[in-house]
């Protein structure tokens, strides 16, 4: 089981909180349970089989791009970081 | 009893003294820290190149600070020789292994034509507005200096360029350019602390002029009443900025300065904020990744709302803004590790700092090894169609 954080602009496809648990031994797996859950959630994170190129997937501080990307490992208890860029200033 | 004479001369028995010919071969071959504990206004008048300024009734308190290794050599001068042998007896007690007293002074070391450098000049006033910089050693007075000779540039002069502007003022940075198009409004209130209700409806840069100005008159601020575009971005940069402190409110404008920066190889220090969370970034051109490096195509306008469109809790800005600040003016002081290569995310929700670590990417269409895009594109187009199919 590893937490995902989700970021506040995605929160409303997660009914508003802020962690959720999920399962599995890779990125992949991991957001698949979540999207599964979460159906809303698949249009915002995925394009194109891979994760958007706007939303960046961190596993224990690392981009999973500079990894293996979906097929990053996750350890259980890990937290992974969604995070799309925000402009606000 | 001893007489002053009397203890000067035991003093003088028990230290090491080196003549201003001896002085100067063990600068020029050795590496000793040279520290000069006269007075201010003997400072003032010219020192010796690189000495650290100590007046005598601050060495106990402040010269571990200044010379922690207590192995190397320290080359102790006041006027005359007299002074700095007593101040080598101190050292001697503190456990210095070499401690040596400039017999003669400065005024030897004169008399010699050796070199001495005239201060700058922080006069009374500064020094006084400036002393809790001057106690700290990674600042002091050459730091001062470097913080009064510095250039910064603030992208918009609302959330984040509030703290950001109002410290960098207050701590003496010598020009600060700012560039918005807006007029204050009741809204932004809340949190845009540059501003105040009086100001209503005037361009926010010549509010934040004028209370920069009221803040600290040191302080040259260039107004730029205009929204950065490709067509201006050139000459604004023209003018000579050191860093960078971006605090726009839009996608088009962020990756605007990003490509500018980029070209003309300025540190950009990248703040934004959403609600009850925020990223602080330092992004040096050539040194880590750039903001397209980070995120390389800006998200759809769904998953991007702005703060006037979701809300922003008022004191976020002014911590990520005052971070922001922060990094602007290790950047000028060339002083600790600035959050290069490094995103730094703060919750106000749950009081929670977390860090990621981010990457250049050599595949990056602007700071690449390869560029694609090497000048300036229509940025609120490619905001708008990120999902548009290709």
């Amino acid at each position: 089981m590893s937490v995902i954080r989700i970021p506040p602009t995605l929160r409303a496809d997660v009914g508003g909180a802020r962690n959720v648990e999920a399962e599995g031994a890779t990125v992949r797996d991991l957001l698949d349970d979540l999207m599964s859950r979460f159906p809303s959630l698949r249009e915002q994170l995925v394009e194109d089989g891979d994760v958007a190129p706007f939303v960046n997937v961190y596993v224990e501080g690392e981009d999973v791009r500079t990894r293996e990307g979906l097929e990053t490992e996750v350890r259980p208890g890990s937290t992974v970081i969604l995070l799309p860029a925000m402009a606000g200033g | 009893m001893a007489t002053y004479r009397e203890l000067l001369a035991q003093v003088k028995s028990e230290i090491d003294e080196v003549d201003a010919v001896r002085a100067r071969e063990l600068i020029e071959t050795g590496d000793p820290v040279i520290v000069d504990i006269r007075e201010q206004d003997e400072w003032d008048e010219g020192h010796i190149a690189d000495a650290i300024h100590i007046p005598r009734g601050n060495l106990e308190s402040r010269v571990e600070t200044a010379a922690p290794d207590r192995s190397r050599t320290v080359l102790l001068y006041c006027a005359a020789g007299n002074r700095s042998a007593f101040a080598a007896k101190t050292l001697q007690e503190l456990g210095y292994d070499e401690p040596l007293s400039l017999s003669g002074g400065f005024t030897d070391w004169k008399r010699n034509g050796f070199p001495v450098v005239l201060s700058a000049g922080l006069d009374a006033s500064r020094r006084a507005r400036y002393s809790r910089h001057l106690l700290i050693p990674e600042v002091g007075e050459a730091g001062q200096l470097k913080l009064l000779a510095s250039k910064v540039l603030l992208i918009g002069a609302g959330g984040l360029g509030s703290p950001a502007s109002l410290y960098l003022a207050a701590a003496g940075i010598g020009r600060l350019g700012i560039v918005d198009a807006d007029v204050v409004d009741e809204s932004n209130l809340q949190r845009q602390i540059v501003h105040s209700t009086e100001r209503l409806g005037e361009p926010k840069v010549e509010s934040a002029k004028r209370t920069i100005e009221a803040l600290n008159p040191d302080v040259d601020v260039v107004a730029y009443q205009e929204r950065l575009t490709s067509e201006n971005v050139d000459r604004i940069l023209a003018d000579g900025w050191d860093v960078i402190v971006d605090g726009a409110d839009n996608f088009p404008t962020r990756y605007l300065v990003n490509d500018a920066s980029v070209w003309h190889d300025i540190p950009v220090v990248h703040g934004s904020i959403y609600r009850f969370e925020g990223q602080v970034t330092v992004l040096k051109p050539g040194d880590g990744p750039c903001y397209r490096c980070l995120f390389p195509t800006p998200p759809p306008p769904e998953l991007a709302p702005s703060c006037a469109e979701g809300g922003v809790l008022g004191v976020l800005p002014g911590i990520v803004g005052s971070l922001q600040a922060s990094e602007a003016l290790k950047l000028a002081l060339g002083i600790g590790e600035p959050l290069v290569g490094r995103l730094l995310l703060f919750d106000a929700l749950t009081t929670e700092f977390n860090e990621v670590l981010i990457r250049r990417d050599p595949k990056c269409p602007v700071c690449g090894e390869h560029p694609t895009i090497t000048e300036y594109v229509d940025y609120v187009e490619f905001c708008a169609g990120t999902r548009e199919p290709a």
